[in-house]
């Protein structure tokens, strides 16, 4: 038998029929359904009076438009987003799904609760109407988002209708600098790659560095593989991610933990197998990085300065001229000069414990600038739970930050957590393009220990200089 | 789904790189619960001023362009979120057919679905189409999706390449749901085996 990637494996054993073209119905073992991109798709199995094919096999949650203020028991004020939530409400029920509601303490980020719950295991095929469902690959799943019309045929058929991929390998060799995190990884391979980079390909994450980070890590690099342009990223399962999930309310237990062991072990890439495209970073020369510009391959090692449009060949002159007139910088600034106005932490890159822990480390003890709107939204009520009784949000809420209920927030600002004409923030989100978090605002992509250095000095800050 | 055959129309030009999903329908946009409707705020942030006045220099606000039925678009188009609210928009403008070096995975599958016919061609066919689309309203060229060719309105002809199970369903305008069920007997013998070799999924 010929040598196989990791992709290949996935893939081939979740073939549930191939036409002669190589058209494939792909089997979805898990399918994970927010309030934004499933009314439509619900709607549709409504009026053809079909039903959902497995929903046993399907999870929905509210994340994008709930509130995250303290009150927001009282409901939600916006009109439209509180019809969104009801009709996943109504949805959910009405089909059967497993569903978290908004006043569940599982509720949060649908990238950070299927895996938090066990819903996400190694070798599964899981998709979601949301791009950022490239994290679950982080287990060693198959995960990409889906369009409106896909969810339907997920929800009808428990199938997609998928040709494969190319295999694209991403190494990060050796250990990381102190300072630098996954954050940093995977903005750096973008910044290598562009975002049209991955575009075709599936990504495995590999290399001693990948390796050495924890689930959280590796949920934060394969969260990105989108921003890349790829369909999914994803890295073999090891002792590390095997310890995170056992235990899980939906792991398997006893002695179908020990079978899906066995199998999970057998989860690599075989020796000798093919990848259409390689890179390479070595994982000393990454640094602490930002963008600058409003894509995500605008990428930067802190250390550096605004570039010039002339530093670009082709089409990116233009874009970068234009995003430098929306970023409202100078070629040439430095960029630990640009000032900043408000700092979020949070996202499903950036929303897990270990990102708030970094962010105390970093805060503890200390104020943020005056002046400074810092905001951490937990990416789920179980999140801010053990973050509460770490005594992490003590920490946070005594240096200055407001501490929020779980959900997407201002990453992509559909709910009230918005930024204003002109305001900059440091985010530890996954997009920086044009109004991405409000209308003319500003963001800077960074990882949690640099967005927190942001709130203490009011500018991009290098953490390692930080006293 | 609406058939795609063959158009002939005017294209706008949009050679800025990398366009993606919040560009084309702002978020704010996003909170519909219908399919219908988001046409008219299709690019809104770079279509209108924030008192809902039109940008003139914007593209399709040009009055060559306002009837525009394809785009000529720069590199890596539709990067960003899955949100089939931008193929929505885009069908709901009346743009049917989209020309670029590259496009976004699920924006890509998105368009087939909502029948707009997204093509990838090399960077000098895109600029020759670049070129042709900047003559305006006069300019018109003909996508003829069975023959596989874009015309020119100087009569030059480009072939393209498409997945041929995507142009027989673009074609016959056919729901995939309604394809996938015919094989329902694949999918339920696929569960058998996989409920056996994996009983914890």
């Amino acid at each position: 038998m010929s040598p196989k990637t990791l992709y290949d494996k996935i893939w081939d054993a979740h073939v549930a029929h191939e036409a002669e073209d190589g058209t494939c119905l792909l089997y979805i073992d898990r399918h994970l359904v927010h309030e934004v991109t499933s009314p439509q798709a619900f709607e549709g199995l409504r009026m053809a009076g079909r039903k959902v094919h497995a929903p046993e096999k399907t999870i929905a949650v509210p994340d994008h438009n709930v509130p995250t203020t303290l009150d927001r028991a009282k409901g939600i004020e916006n009109e439209e987003s509180r019809i969104q939530v009801e009709a996943l409400d109504k949805n959910a029920r009405e089909f059967g799904v497993h569903y978290y509601p908004v006043d569940d303490v599982r509720q949060g980020i649908v990238h950070i609760v299927g895996p938090e719950q066990g819903w996400t295991l190694p070798g599964m095929t899981v998709v979601c109407g949301d791009s950022h469902t490239a994290t679950h690959g982080a287990f060693g799943a198959l995960a990409h988002g889906i369009g409106t019309s896909e969810v339907e045929h997920v929800l009808a058929t428990q199938t997609l209708i998928q040709k494969k991929s190319k295999n694209m390998k991403v190494e990060i060799t050796g250990k990381l600098k102190p300072g630098v995190t996954a954050k940093d990884i995977t903005l750096a391979v973008i910044g290598e790659t562009g975002t049209a980079g991955g575009t075709g390909y599936v990504i495995e994450y590999c290399g001693e560095a990948i390796r050495d980070l924890s689930m959280e890590g590796r949920m934060t690099v394969c969260n990105m593989a989108i921003e890349g342009g790829a369909r999914a990223g994803l890295i073999a399962p090891d002792e590390t991610t095997f310890e995170y999930v056992k235990g899980r309310p939906h792991a398997p237990k006893g002695a179908q933990w020990e079978a899906a062991l066995n199998w999970w072990k057998t989860l690599y890439t075989d020796e000798g197998a093919h990848f259409d495209k390689v890179v390479t970073l070595k994982g000393e020369d990454i640094e602490p990085v930002v963008t600058w510009g409003t894509s995500p391959e605008d990428v930067l090692p802190i250390t550096g300065v605004v570039p010039s449009p002339e530093d670009f060949t082709g089409g990116k002159v233009e874009a970068a001229r234009r995003s430098l007139e929306y970023m409202g910088l100078t070629p040439g600034q430095k960029l630990t000069d640009i000032e900043i106005d408000t700092v979020f932490i949070g996202s499903c890159t950036n929303g897990r414990i270990e990102d708030l822990r970094a962010v105390a480390e970093v805060v503890k003890g200390k104020k943020i600038k005056d002046g400074m709107r810092a905001m951490v939204v937990p990416g789920s009520g179980l999140v801010r739970a053990q973050a509460e009784e770490e005594g992490i949000a003590e920490i946070l809420q005594d240096a200055g930050f407001e501490w929020r209920l779980a959900g997407c927030s201002m990453c992509l600002a559909m709910n009230p957590d918005q930024l204003s004409e002109g305001e900059r923030c440091a985010a530890t989100s996954n997009r920086n393009f044009e109004g991405r978090q409000g209308y003319k605002g500003r963001t800077h992509l960074v990882s949690p220990a640099m967005a927190a250095a942001a709130a203490l000095t009011g500018k991009l800050t290098d953490v390692r200089e930080l006293n | 789904m609406e058939k795609f055959t063959k158009i002939q129309g005017i294209a706008a030009p949009m050679p800025l790189v990398n366009i993606d999903t919040d560009m084309i329908i702002p978020k704010v946009f996003l909170k519909s619960i219908q399919r219908t409707g988001f046409g008219k705020n299709l690019f809104d942030e770079m279509r209108y001023n924030r008192d809902g006045s039109e940008i003139e220099d914007f593209v399709l606000n040009k009055p060559q362009y306002r009837d525009a039925e394809i785009l000529i678009a720069g590199d890596n188009f539709g990067c960003g979120s899955s949100r089939e609210h931008a193929p929505w928009a885009i069908a709901d403008f009346g743009i049917k057919c989209i020309v670029s070096t590259s496009f976004a995975d699920i924006f890509f599958n998105n368009s087939f679905k909502n029948g707009i016919l997204p093509i990838v061609l090399p960077q000098e066919q895109v600029d020759i189409l670049m070129k042709d689309a900047e003559k305006g309203a006069n300019a018109r060229m003909t996508v003829d999706l069975e023959a596989q060719e874009i015309t020119t309105s100087d009569g030059e002809v480009i072939t393209f390449e498409v997945d041929a199970f995507k142009k027989h369903c673009l074609l016959n305008g056919l729901d995939d749901i309604g394809l996938t069920m015919e094989k329902s007997a694949s999918i339920k013998s696929f569960e058998d085996k996989a409920s056996q070799e994996r009983p914890w999924v």
